[in-house]
């Protein structure tokens, strides 16, 4: 992935402005971006959602399918999750298999939900040890203006949120599709938020500019009882000190409520 | 009730094939509701995507497609460089969420062969010569598919070129017929398609009358050949009308904008 | 001799202009005594010539032009400059550096590095070769502070005024310096951020309302407004 080469005024500026609390756009440091959530965008799919982070834009679509079960967890349903930056969405992207920022983000969105044991995947066991089904969560990078985790983590829970399956009924070992259709069985909802530190100073959800300029990023993603199910350091070589880590996680138990809310109403 | 029990998956999916074979009903009315020669409603939108230099998003029915255009720009790697005029890197590509079975990221040879075909149905309208040593990325993502996407990813494809002010000889614009249950008709959907004897994808340049993408696959006389070009032509036509409609109405948009 | 749209019309790639003694002017192509769009915009006429202002066309250098430019890349020979056009620019050592300059002994990048931005002029540029840059007139070189602000480069006229008019204006009620660079990159540096973000706004402005007509008195106006809003807190 080519990176951008950043205009180094640009870096200070940005580093200055912060210095006095101020950021480019003129948001506070733990403001977000305008947020627009669309569900059932793709109707093909069985489920799928659309987020807008200001002019970061996130498609998820999931489809169900069948399959067998890993071996260890024969009672389990599988799940998958994929996420492609695709060549439009920035001049950055190029075309070809996923590289190591497309397969950390598919693992960070996928760690969230796996681990806030979202999906109940028992639930999607037809026949333990030989068939379960299997869905697959696809994130697609519309365009990046920074923050992929953030959006992606909520599109792709819209999208299970979103997603309905076929009825069914067993037969000679075999699914029979019967009329109608239930959701996805969804327990939890797991929200990401990511901090960038620049200079000393904690922001959360970078703009682009400001992610070409940040020391590293700290992901933490809650679960509904504010518990931490995935965390995820990177975005550059810098560092965090266990006070950061410690300030960073009282900011997300309030900021992930806050933002769980447009994903699930009331 | 016990014998539609007994039903199994195969028989079922006879059924819905046998269903699907009659595409056409006695008032020649298709499964959509539409008559022969009748296009699906088309959407087309320009300016879609904040990063890439041009971009536009096209529905087609249940076609959801979506395409960004970067360029001209430095070639890279240096040796894909022409030193008499501009690459047209063009991708195809679908979405794993776009079709029924969800489809593998990687492309397939079905996404190569349509990349390149796409990419030479666009290239006789730009001015590649006005660019040398540069390239210009057409990348054309699936978002949902329904039939008909390597027509509607041109279509799309020439507005975001023309938004990106790539200077163009004329506008591209695609539309396929076909023949099903016999008949001939305009811009096949997916189960059209699959289950029909023949579809013709045809690319078109409006204003200079001139064919710049033509396959055929399937089963069909020469005459019935010549007559689904002509449906296609109407078609495009009809299509291109909607693209100038498109290209102008993001200008309103900029001038409504500004008397705010 | 026919031409088949007004002036000041939306014309499309491909539509036909004009047909006969026509010359074909920008953004548009002639075959067949048939003048054609080549580009999306505005069609004009000038006596026998037919052009259109695009909606949106990329910078292409000409020579002359004063660039902003990034920096990014360094080789033995100089620098590789981005300058916002289909090709990369380069600016050779010899342009910076003493004639006898060796490059082994020579440290380029602690002259202009991976990153450093920098005001230039083209000085050659034909489609066969990249565009060559010098920094060899005053006010040229490195760019150590300031605020970078991207518009369309066929908005640049606009930004500029007629005569100067709009950016010697804002250079006025905003008290800012601002570099108009040819290829849509304009560089601003005041004596404070809040000037900085007053001019700003002005070219957000003008970059959104670029076709209205009285634009430098309301442009003006507004930067009255928001002076007075901001030092009112």
């Amino acid at each position: 992935m080519n990176s951008p080469i950043v205009v180094r005024i640009k870096k200070k500026r940005i580093v200055e402005l912060l210095a006095n609390g101020k950021r480019v756009d003129e948001r506070e440091p733990t403001e977000y971006r305008k947020i627009e959530l669309d569900s059932g965008v793709i109707e093909r799919a069985e489920g799928s959602a659309r987020v807008r982070l200001g002019k970061t834009d996130v498609m998820v679509g999931v489809k169900i399918a069948t399959g067998t079960p890993f071996s260890d967890v024969p009672n389990k349903g599988v799940l998958t999750v994929n996420a492609e930056l695709v060549p439009l969405a920035s001049p950055y992207f190029e075309p070809g298999p996923p590289g190591e920022n497309a397969v950390e983000l598919a693992r960070v969105v996928d760690r969230g939900i796996r681990e806030s044991k979202a999906i109940d995947l028992e639930k999607l066991c037809v026949e333990p040890g030989k068939l379960v089904f299997v869905v697959f969560v696809d994130v697609y990078i519309l365009n990046h203006d920074g923050n992929l985790i953030d959006a992606s983590t909520m599109a792709a829970l819209a999208a299970l949120v979103n997603t309905k399956m076929f009825k069914y009924e067993v037969e000679d070992g075999k699914i029979v599709k019967k009329p109608g259709y239930t959701p996805l069985p969804i327990v939890n909802y797991p929200i990401s938020v990511t901090f960038a530190k620049i200079g000393d100073k904690l922001v959360l959800d970078t703009g682009l500019d400001e992610e070409e300029v940040m020391d590293a990023r700290l992901t933490m993603t809650m679960d509904k009882d504010g518990k931490i199910c995935a965390i995820q350091k990177g975005g550059g070589s810098g560092y965090f000190t266990k006070e950061e880590i410690s300030e960073a996680a009282k900011i997300a138990l309030k900021k992930t409520e806050e933002l769980r809310k447009i994903v699930v109403k009331g | 009730m016990k014998a539609s029990k007994k039903k199994t998956k195969q028989e079922t999916e006879k059924k819905s094939a046998k269903k699907a074979e009659k595409l056409i009903d006695k008032k020649g009315v298709r499964l959509d509701g539409r008559k022969l020669d009748e296009l699906r409603p088309v959407k087309l939108e320009v300016g879609v995507i904040p990063n890439a230099d041009g971009s536009a998003y096209l529905e087609q029915g249940k076609n959801k497609i979506l395409v960004g255009v970067y360029g001209p720009k430095e070639a890279h790697p240096r040796h894909i460089a022409r030193q008499d005029r501009a690459v047209i890197q063009c991708r195809y590509h679908m979405a794993p969420f776009s079709v029924d079975e969800r489809k593998s990221p990687a492309p397939s040879r079905r996404d190569v062969e349509l990349s390149k075909v796409i990419r030479e149905a666009l290239e006789p309208a730009i001015f590649l010569e006005y660019y040398p040593k540069t390239a210009i990325q057409v990348y054309i993502e699936i978002l949902q598919a329904d039939g008909g996407t390597r027509c509607a990813g041109i279509t799309a494809a020439a507005l975001a070129l023309a938004d990106a002010g790539i200077p163009m000889r004329d506008l591209v614009v695609a539309c396929a017929a076909g023949k099903a249950d016999g008949k001939l008709m305009l811009d096949l959907m997916d189960t059209e398609d699959k289950v029909g004897e023949a579809d013709v994808p045809v690319a078109f340049m409006p204003n200079l009358n001139a064919i710049t993408l033509l396959q055929m696959d399937g089963n069909l006389s020469v005459d019935e050949f010549e007559n689904a070009i002509s449906m296609a032509i109407d078609g495009c036509k009809q299509i291109y009308a909607l693209q100038k409609e498109a290209l102008k109405l993001k200008y309103v948009a900029a001038e409504e904008a500004k008397e705010e | 001799m026919p031409i088949f749209y007004e002036k000041k019309q939306l014309v499309a790639p491909g539509d036909l202009l004009a047909e006969g003694d026509y010359v074909p002017g920008e953004s548009t192509y002639k075959e067949n005594e048939k003048i054609y769009a080549s580009r999306l915009g505005l069609v004009d006429y000038d006596g026998r010539r037919v052009y259109i202002v695009a909606l949106k066309a990329f910078y292409i250098p000409a020579p002359g032009d004063t660039v902003i430019g990034k920096v990014v890349e360094t080789t033995p020979g100089g620098w590789v400059i981005d300058i916002k056009a289909p090709q990369f620019a380069r600016l050779r050592a010899s342009d910076v550096v003493e004639r006898s300059f060796k490059p082994e002994t020579t440290d380029l990048p602690s002259i202009f590095d991976v990153g450093d931005l920098i005001i230039a002029k083209v000085v050659a540029y034909d489609r066969t070769r990249d565009p060559q840059l010098t920094i060899r007139e005053p006010g040229l070189g490195k760019i150590m502070r300031g605020q970078l602000f991207e518009v369309t480069p066929t908005k640049i006229p606009r930004v500029i005024g007629r005569q100067g008019s709009m950016v010697g204006m804002i250079k006025r009620e905003t008290g800012c310096q601002l570099t108009i660079g040819q290829n849509g990159w304009i560089l601003i540096s005041g004596r404070s951020p809040t000037e900085e973000q007053l001019a700003v706004l002005a070219l957000r402005k003008i970059e959104a309302e670029s076709h209205t007509s009285g634009l430098t008195d309301q442009v003006n106006e507004m930067i009255k407004k928001e002076r007075k809003a901001v030092e009112s807190k």
